[in-house]
C-alpha cells in the first residue's frame, strides 16, 4: 500500500499532503493564539483604570529577541533553498544557525527575562490608603495631569514583618532554616518577627506553607474549603523602583521603552493597607497571567521547532540520500511552522512590550 | 454475484506483484497500535460506544434520584457506593444504614460527567472519529488516511484523555462537578487548594488531551478528503457523508483551539492562582478568596461557547451525513437537492461560528450583543431546514426498504425536527430568559443529540457493520431494538418540554421536591421519565447482544455489496484488507445513481464505467438502444 501525494504535489490542488496538513495545523494554531489574544483584549478592556501595568518589560531585550527570531526565519528559508539546490553542507550550516538562534531566544527568555520578573515584587495599595503612600504613588499629581492612577508600589523585597502564633512555631522555624532567612528582630516573645528574605518567593512560602484548611471535614462542595493563613504579614520593607521613588516626576507619567531601574530608596508598607501583594508571577495580575501564558506557550512552540530541527540536523541525511525532495519538503513544512511561531512573536512583542 | 467474482479475480492478480506491505504484522501492530484507518475507526467505535453506555448509566443514576429522592439505589447501591466513594469522595451515602443514596455532590458530579462523557467521549468519537475513519477514506477511494501514523497518534491521545478523565472519579473530592460547561468562577473554586489533582483539574487535563487528539484527527480527515480522492471523484461526486465529515473536521479544527486556550487559562487559575476568570473581590462563604481578581467569568463563557456551539454541529452533521447515505440507499433514489445540501452544510458550518452567545442571554452581556446573536441564530435555522427538507423530500416517491438502518434513519427526521423546532423559541432573547435553565432546554438539545444523533449512529452501525465484519446484524433484533428505543426515548424527553414550560429548573436535585408547591402539576412526570430511561437502558442490551452475537454468528454477507449501494466503500473486499482496494478505482459518476432509467439494475456503482464508452458509435447516447448483455 502506498499513500499517494506524500512527496509530489497532487495536480489539481498543487499541494503534497504534508503541506496541506501544516497549513491546516497553522489554521488551528491561529485559532489557539487567537483565543489567547482575545483573552488579552477582553482582560485589558475590562481592567480598572491604572490596573493594566505598563513599562514592566525590557524593550531592548525584547527587540533583540525579535531580531533573533526574524533572523532564524531567514536562515531556515536559506536552509530550505540549499536543499532545493542539493547543497547538503550549506543546508546543514543554515539549519545549525537556525537552531542556535532558537536556543539563544529561549536562553534570553528563560535565563534573563523570566527570572528578573520572579525577583521583582509588587504591592497593590487599597484605594482608601492611597493618600498614606502618596510619596510613592503620586496619585494627586497624576490626577492633576488627568492620567490614570497608580495603585502599585514595586521593587525588590528585603524584609517582612510577620505575626506568628505558637502553633505555627515549629513550621516557621523549619521554614526559616530551610530558606536561609535571617531573623532581624524578635518582639513579643517571638510572636512578631522581622525576617530578611532573599527573594519574594520566601514571602510566598511564608504565606502558603502555613496555610491551613478551615473546614477539612466539609463535604458540601458549595462550602468551599479555603486557606486560613497561620502567619500574618504585618509589613514589607522594599527597595523602590524609580517610578515609586520619585512618583511626581513628569518623566514617569508615561511608560518608557527603557526599563526603569531600582533605587536605593526603601519604603515600609503595612499589610493592612495592601489589597494584594505578589512577585511578578502569573498571579500578580491579569497582565502577567496573560503575559506568562502567551509567552510560555510561544516558548513551547519555539522549543518544539528546535527539537524537530535538531532531529533533522542529525538524522535528516538518511532520507536526503534516499529522496532529497522529501527532505526538502520536510524542511519546508517545519519551516512554515517556524515562520508561524515567528509571526506569533511579531504580535506578542508589541502588545506586551510596547502598547 | 458478479461484483464479488470480479474483485476476487483482481485480488489474485494483484497478489502476483508482491507488494512490500504484505508482510505479516504482529498482533499488537495489527489490532492495538494499528495504523490502518479501519482498525482505528473500530477502536474509536468501541471506545466511544462504551462511553455512551457509561454516560447513559450515570444519567440513569441521576434519574433514579429525581424519581425516588433519598432512596437507595436498589440491588447495586452497595457496590456503587464502594466504587464511587473509593477515592475519598462523597458521591453516595447511607440512609438508615442502607448504602447507595446519591448525594447532592454526587448528583452534580454525575451531571457534569454525563455531559462531558456524552459529548466529548461518546458522540464525537463515534460519529466523527469512528465513522469518519472507517467510512470516509473508503468513500473517497483512498488506500488509507493521508497520515496513518498521525491517525494512530490521535486515537492514542484520545485514549490517554479517556484514562485521565476516568481517573478523575477516584481523586480526592471526586470528579468535576461544575457542569460540563465548567463555568468559572464555580469551577475554579471547587475543590481548590487541598490537592493539586482535584476533579476539575483532572477534567481540564483530560480535555486538553481530548482536544489535541481531535485536532490531529481533523487535520487528517481534511487532508484525506482533499488529497486522496480517487481519480474522477470530483467535488460534486463526493458522497454527502464525506462532505459532512469535511465540514465537521473544519469545525473541530477551528473551534476547538479557543477552548484549549481557555482550558490552559482555567488550569492556571486553579494551579497557579491566576485570575483569568476570577472577578475582583470575589467572596465565597463570607471569606475573600485568595485570587487577586481582575479577571472575567464571562471570558470563560465566550471561549467555551465559541467551541461548544460549533460542537453542536459537530454532533449533528455526521449524523445527517449517515442518514443521507442510508436514505438514498433504501429509497433507491438519488438525494433530493444534493447541491443545496452541500451548500447548506457550508452555510451551517460558517454560521455556527457566529451564534455562540445565544447560550449566554442570561449573563447580562447587553441587549445589542444579544440582538446580534438572536439574528444569527434565526439565520442558522435556514440551512438546517434545507437539510431536513431535502432528506424528507428524498423519501418522496421512493420504494422504501424498511431495513433496520432505514428505520433509524427515518426516525431521525421527525426526532431531529422536534429538536430543531423547539430550539427556535430559545433563539429569541425574551423567550429564552424564561426557558433558559429549565428542562425545556434539556429536552430541546437531547432531542437533537439523543434520538437525533444517537439514532443516526445506530443506523450507521447497522448499515456499515457488514462491511466491517463480513456479517449482517440480526434484523428482527434490530427492529425490536428500534421500536422499543423509539418509544422509550420519547418517554424520557418529551415530558421535559412540559416540565420545562412549567418552570422546572434543570439543575434541581431530588427531582425538585423542595419546590414541590411550585411544580406540583408536573412533578409526577419524573417517575414516568425515569422509568422510560431504565427501560431504554434495558433495551440497549438487545443491541449489545445483537452486536456481539453477529460478529461471530451473524449471517454472512452474500457479497461485497449487500445493500446494493453505489458508493465506493462497497467496492472493497469484505472486510477490506489493509490498503483497502484491490483494483484500480476510477470514478465515473455521481454518488447516488439509483434507479437510473434505462440502466440494467436499480443501482450503478460510482466505479462502473459508462456504457457509452464501450459503444463504437457516434450516435447521441439517448438514441442508442441499450446493448443486450
Amino acid at each position: 500500500m502506498e499513500i499517494p501525494h506524500t512527496v509530489t504535489a497532487r495536480p489539481d490542488t498543487g499541494l503534497y499532503n504534508a503541506k496541506l496538513a501544516i497549513w491546516l495545523f497553522l489554521a488551528s494554531e491561529v485559532m489557539l493564539f487567537g483565543g489567547l489574544f482575545s483573552a488579552y483584549v477582553f482582560l485589558r478592556m475590562g481592567a480598572d483604570d491604572g490596573y493594566w501595568p505598563h513599562g514592566l518589560l525590557d524593550v531592548p531585550i525584547g527587540t533583540l529577541n525579535t531580531f533573533i527570531l526574524v533572523s532564524s526565519s531567514i536562515t531556515i528559508v536559506l536552509a530550505w533553498a540549499s536543499l532545493k539546490m542539493r547543497q547538503w553542507a550549506r543546508h546543514k550550516l543554515y539549519l545549525g544557525i537556525t537552531i542556535a538562534l532558537g536556543v539563544l531566544f529561549l536562553c534570553i527568555k528563560l535565563g534573563y527575562e523570566y527570572p528578573a520578573k520572579f525577583k521583582h515584587f509588587g504591592v497593590f495599595i487599597k484605594k482608601d490608603s492611597w493618600s498614606k503612600y502618596e510619596d510613592y504613588l503620586g496619585n494627586d499629581h497624576l490626577k492633576e495631569a488627568g492620567l490614570p492612577p497608580r495603585p502599585e508600589i514595586s521593587g525588590h523585597l528585603h524584609e517582612v514583618e510577620i505575626d506568628a502564633t505558637d502553633a505555627d512555631r515549629p513550621l516557621l522555624d523549619n521554614l526559616i532554616k530551610r530558606r536561609d532567612l535571617v531573623v532581624l528582630k524578635s518582639e513579643e516573645d517571638g510572636k512578631r518577627l522581622t525576617l530578611k528574605v532573599n527573594s519574594p518567593s520566601d514571602a510566598e512560602a511564608l504565606r502558603n506553607a502555613l496555610g491551613a484548611i478551615t473546614n477539612p471535614e466539609e463535604q458540601d462542595p458549595a462550602k468551599v474549603q479555603r486557606k486560613e493563613p497561620g502567619v500574618k504579614m504585618v509589613a514589607f520593607e522594599m527597595a523602590l523602583d524609580e517610578v515609586n521613588a520619585d512618583p511626581k516626576n513628569p518623566k514617569f507619567d508615561y511608560p518608557s521603552f527603557i526599563l526603569r531601574g531600582l533605587t536605593e530608596k526603601t519604603a515600609t508598607i503595612h499589610a493592612e493597607d495592601v489589597d494584594w501583594w505578589s512577585a511578578f508571577y502569573p498571579k500578580h495580575s491579569a497582565y502577567f497571567a496573560v503575559y506568562f501564558l502567551i509567552t510560555g506557550l510561544h516558548g513551547l512552540h519555539v522549543l518544539g521547532g528546535i527539537v524537530v530541527f535538531t532531529y533533522f540536523f542529525f538524522f535528516g541525511h538518511k532520507i536526503y540520500r534516499r529522496n532529497p525532495e522529501q527532505q526538502a519538503n520536510r524542511i519546508e513544512v517545519v519551516g512554515l511552522y517556524w515562520h508561524f511561531v515567528d509571526l506569533v512573536w511579531i504580535f506578542v512583542f508589541p502588545i506586551f512590550y510596547l502598547l | 454475484m458478479a461484483t464479488a467474482e470480479i474483485t476476487h479475480e483482481h485480488h489474485d492478480h494483484d497478489h502476483g506483484h508482491g507488494h512490500d506491505d504484505h508482510h505479516e504484522l504482529a498482533f499488537w501492530e495489527k489490532y492495538i497500535f494499528s495504523q490502518d484507518h479501519k482498525v482505528i475507526g473500530i477502536q474509536y467505535a468501541i471506545t466511544g460506544l462504551a462511553f455512551l453506555f457509561l454516560g447513559f448509566c450515570l444519567m440513569m443514576l441521576m434519574r433514579w434520584n429525581l424519581a425516588y429522592p433519598g432512596t437507595p439505589v436498589p440491588y447495586i447501591g452497595k457496590f456503587l457506593q464502594a466504587f464511587f466513594n473509593f477515592g475519598g469522595s462523597h458521591v453516595f451515602t447511607d440512609k438508615d444504614g442502607v448504602p447507595g443514596v446519591l448525594t447532592a455532590e454526587g448528583y452534580n458530579t454525575f451531571g457534569a460527567m454525563h455531559g462531558t462523557i456524552m459529548v466529548f467521549f461518546g458522540v464525537v468519537p463515534v460519529a466523527v472519529a469512528a465513522f469518519g475513519n472507517f467510512v470516509m477514506p473508503l468513500q473517497v477511494g483512498a488506500p488509507d488516511m493521508a497520515f496513518p501514523k498521525l491517525n494512530m497518534a490521535s486515537y492514542w491521545t484520545f485514549f490517554v484523555s479517556c484514562v485521565i478523565m476516568m481517573s478523575s472519579f477516584f481523586v480526592a473530592g471526586g470528579a468535576a462537578k461544575s457542569g460540563w460547561t465548567s463555568y468559572a468562577p464555580l469551577s475554579v473554586i471547587t475543590d481548590n487548594g487541598q490537592h493539586f489533582f482535584s476533579g476539575q483539574t483532572v477534567w481540564l487535563l483530560g480535555m486538553v488531551f481530548n482536544i489535541t487528539g481531535s485536532l490531529l484527527g481533523s487535520i487528517n480527515t481534511i487532508a484525506t478528503a482533499i488529497q486522496l480522492r480517487a481519480p474522477g471523484l470530483t467535488w460534486m461526486r463526493l458522497p454527502f457523508f464525506v462532505w459532512t465529515q469535511l465540514v465537521t473536521a473544519f469545525l473541530l479544527l477551528l473551534a476547538f483551539p479557543p477552548l484549549e486556550a481557555a482550558g490552559f487559562m482555567q488550569l492556571m487559575d486553579r494551579a497557579f492562582d491566576t485570575s483569568f476568570f476570577m472577578p475582583t473581590g470575589l467572596i465565597v462563604n463570607g471569606h475573600l478568596t485568595q485570587w487577586n481578581g481582575g479577571g472575567s467569568p464571562l471570558l470563560w463563557q465566550h471561549l467555551f461557547w465559541f467551541l461548544a456551539h460549533p460542537e453542536v454541529y459537530v454532533l449533528i452533521l455526521p449524523a445527517i451525513g449517515m442518514v443521507a447515505e442510508i436514505i438514498a440507499n433504501n429509497t433507491r433514489k438519488p438525494l433530493y437537492g444534493y447541491k443545496a445540501m452541500v451548500g447548506g452544510i457550508f452555510v451551517l458550518g460558517f454560521l455556527s461560528f457566529v451564534v455562540w452567545a445565544h447560550h449566554m442571554y442570561m449573563t447580562g452581556m447587553g441587549t445589542k450583543v444579544a440582538g446580534f446573536f438572536q439574528t444569527t441564530t434565526v439565520m442558522i435555522s435556514i440551512p438546517s431546514v434545507i437539510l431536513v427538507t431535502a432528506l424528507l423530500l428524498s423519501l418522496w416517491g421512493g420504494s422504501i426498504r424498511f431495513t433496520t438502518p432505514m428505520l433509524f434513519a427515518t426516525a431521525f427526521l421527525p426526532m431531529f425536527g422536534i429538536g430543531g423546532l423547539t430550539g427556535i423559541p430559545l433563539a429569541f432573547n425574551a423567550v429564552d430568559l424564561y426557558l433558559h435553565d429549565t428542562y425545556y432546554v434539556i429536552g430541546h438539545f437531547h432531542y437533537v443529540v439523543a434520538p437525533g444523533t444517537i439514532f443516526a449512529i445506530f443506523a450507521g452501525v447497522y448499515y456499515w457493520f457488514p462491511k466491517a465484519t463480513g456479517r449482517m446484524m440480526n434484523d428482527a433484533l434490530g427492529k425490536l431494538h428500534f421500536w422499543l428505543s423509539l418509544i422509550f426515548i420519547n418517554g424520557i424527553f418529551f415530558p421535559m418540554f412540559i416540565q420545562g414550560m412549567a418552570g422546572v429548573h434543570r439543575r434541581w436535585f431530588d427531582g425538585g421536591i423542595q419546590y414541590e408547591q411550585i411544580i406540583t402539576p408536573v412533578i409526577y412526570w419524573n417517575k414516568f421519565m425515569s422509568v422510560s430511561a431504565f427501560l431504554l437502558g434495558a433495551v440497549q442490551f438487545v443491541f449489545i447482544f445483537n452486536f456481539f452475537a453477529s460478529i461471530w454468528r451473524g449471517r454472512k454477507v452474500p457479497n461485497d455489496n449487500p445493500w446494493d449501494a453505489t458508493t465506493l466503500e462497497w467496492d472493497t473486499p469484505t472486510p477490506p484488507p489493509h490498503g483497502n482496494f484491490i483494483k484500480e478505482i476510477v470514478v465515473y459518476r455521481g454518488p447516488y445513481e439509483y434507479s437510473v432509467p434505462g440502466a440494467d439494475k436499480d443501482f450503478t456503482p460510482q466505479s462502473e464505467p459508462p456504457k457509452a464508452e464501450k459503444l463504437p458509435t457516434t450516435a447521441p447516447i439517448g438514441v442508442t438502444p441499450a446493448p443486450a448483455h
